[in-house]
């Protein structure tokens, strides 16, 4: 392609349909706790 | 929903119900303003006129490759998610910020925590109640393998008994339950010693080191009892820490500062602490009350935009010393599943807190407000009503949050936050939302920036 460069396939809706094990980490989106947010995760169930 | 920005000199564009991410040509870029879905394969025949600052050939090459994402549903994606939110239910509690102490050996200005009583009484948790704060976890946890422990506080050093019988005690029976403790502390730094050191970095997967980065920053507001020099005292002991953790291989460690009022060029904190030795490196706006004289507000947001874009700016041109960033880190492809994400916050659902004398919250901002004490581990009362609100407080409950682009990494920002600045947990609060989108386009800049470079 020449005028698009794709960086990140669209994943969101397959990750739904297997997703929700409630494996990874508990979240906290607050300032106050850096370890834990969304954003800063990895899925734990692919390794 | 489609959100388009420029940063770092890129035209980016996240889908944001694909998470498909995108740089364009400035040809691509300006026609996204005009087209929308359901996109035809046929290009609308008055695109060539309304960009006519570009080619024919071009417009319609770009117009071809649009459809081309459009049709492998990673532009214009449509958001179906809410039926994932319909089912959302309790889940196991899992992760717990105990509350060693409600007592604190700094006055920093700006604490959450009123300088560490939350309000009430200077306190110190028995050791006791630690332990029965690790059964309550064994019992409530259900099959989840996995547990969370913080300890916090007020300073969590001061009632340093306490976290060695927690993490002895949960060590001498995860086995035979089948759980794995992990262990996490935020401290202040002003008590370690050696001997706490050693304990911490072996025990700990994860240590906040709190320090908010050059000597006149941190000691502005970081005060001391004896009105010596904080930054003096902590950042020796930082430093033999993080040397300890990382010679045995651990990187996870933070260190962490808050920014205020006082100083929006908080670069020049990060990259002090870089220069001090540290690699991973927090900075986070504070969250408190317009009144303080050190208070953020609507009238700085220009101000720490362009500081945040001077910060990506920095992190992507650096070949040496480079750091990172807690809020710029994303991880476009191994994140998180979007049913995780439709809740970002765990608090009084998988995520407890509990305060020295046993006293369950929804979670640590929560402590001492009445209204939300959940239960205590003395008597074994727990309130499946507060659990149940907090598990269906997520992305569709709350205002706003199913129109925003940044929802998959936001996940509905923080439920304290809103609770205490605009009066309902479901009802965000403008100013942090403000921050992450800003903070969520450098991390994606950073991300394309690093993905880019790779593939050359
Ligand atoms: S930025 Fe605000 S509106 Fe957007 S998802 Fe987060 S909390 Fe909701
Ligand atoms: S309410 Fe805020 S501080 Fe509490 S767990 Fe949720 S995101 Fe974190």
């Amino acid at each position: 392609m020449k005028h698009v460069v794709t960086v990140n396939k669209a994943n969101l809706k397959a990750s739904a349909e297997k997703g929700g094990c409630g494996k990874c980490t508990s979240s906290c989106q607050s300032a106050c706790k850096t370890s834990c947010t969304v954003a800063n995760q990895k899925c734990e169930s692919v390794k | 929903m489609v959100h388009k920005f420029k940063q770092l000199g890129y035209n980016i564009v996240l889908d944001s119900d694909s998470n498909g991410v995108h740089v364009l040509d400035d040809c691509a870029y300006d026609m996204l303003d005009l087209i929308s879905a359901p996109m035809s394969e046929e290009m609308p025949l008055n695109l060539p006129a309304q960009l006519a600052k570009y080619s024919e050939d071009d417009v319609r090459g770009a117009y071809a490759e649009l459809y081309t994402l459009y049709k492998e549903g990673s532009l214009f994606a449509e958001d179906d998610y809410k039926k994932y939110s319909d089912t959302m239910v309790k889940s196991p509690v899992k992760s717990m910020c105990l509350n060693v102490s409600h007592d604190c050996n700094l006055r920093c200005e700006y604490c959450f925590a009123q300088t560490g009583d939350f309000g009430g009484e200077r306190c110190i948790m028995p050791p006791e109640i630690g332990r029965k704060a690790i059964d309550f976890l064994i019992e409530r946890s259900a099959n989840r393998e996995n547990i969370e422990l913080d300890f916090f506080g007020g300073e969590p050093l001061m009632a340093w008994d306490t976290v060695m019988e927690t993490v002895k005690y949960a060590r001498s029976i995860e086995k035979q339950h089948g759980k794995n403790f992990r262990f996490t502390i935020t401290t202040n730094g002003v008590l370690l010693d050696d001997e706490k050191i050693e304990f911490i970095n072996r025990e700990m997967v994860n240590v906040v080191l709190s320090l908010d980065g050059r000597r006149e920053t941190t000691d502005r507001i970081r005060k001391t009892l004896n009105g010596k020099s904080a930054y003096d005292v902590i950042v020796p002991k930082f430093q033999k820490l993080v040397k300890g953790r990382t010679t045995e291989g651990k990187t996870d460690y933070y260190v962490r500062a808050t920014f205020t009022k006082y100083n929006l060029d908080f670069t020049e904190d990060v990259l002090h602490m870089r220069e001090l030795g540290f690699e991973q490196l927090s900075a986070e706006p504070v969250v408190t009350d317009e009144k303080e004289p050190f208070a953020i507000t609507g009238a700085d947001l220009p101000r720490i935009y362009s500081e945040y874009d001077k910060l990506c700016e920095v992190m992507a041109n650096r070949t040496k010393d480079r750091f990172n960033f807690f809020h710029f880190m994303v991880d476009l492809d191994q994140g998180p599943c979007a049913i995780k994400r439709l809740r970002g916050c765990g608090c009084g659902n998988d995520y407890v807190a509990v305060d020295p004398n046993g006293n369950i919250f929804p979670c640590h901002q929560f402590v001492g407000i009445d209204k939300w004490k959940m239960g205590n581990l003395n008597d074994g009362t727990f309130d499946d009503e507060i659990k149940s609100y907090f598990a269906k407080t997520h992305l569709y409950s709350k205002q706003g949050c199913a129109d925003c682009w940044a929802k998959f990494y936001c996940s509905g920002g923080c439920n304290a936050n809103s609770y205490i600045y605009e009066g309902d947990c479901r009802k965000p609060h403008k100013l942090s939302c403000e921050l992450q989108r800003k903070r969520l386009e450098c991390a994606l800049a950073l991300a394309v920036h690093k993905a880019l470079a790779d593939s050359k």
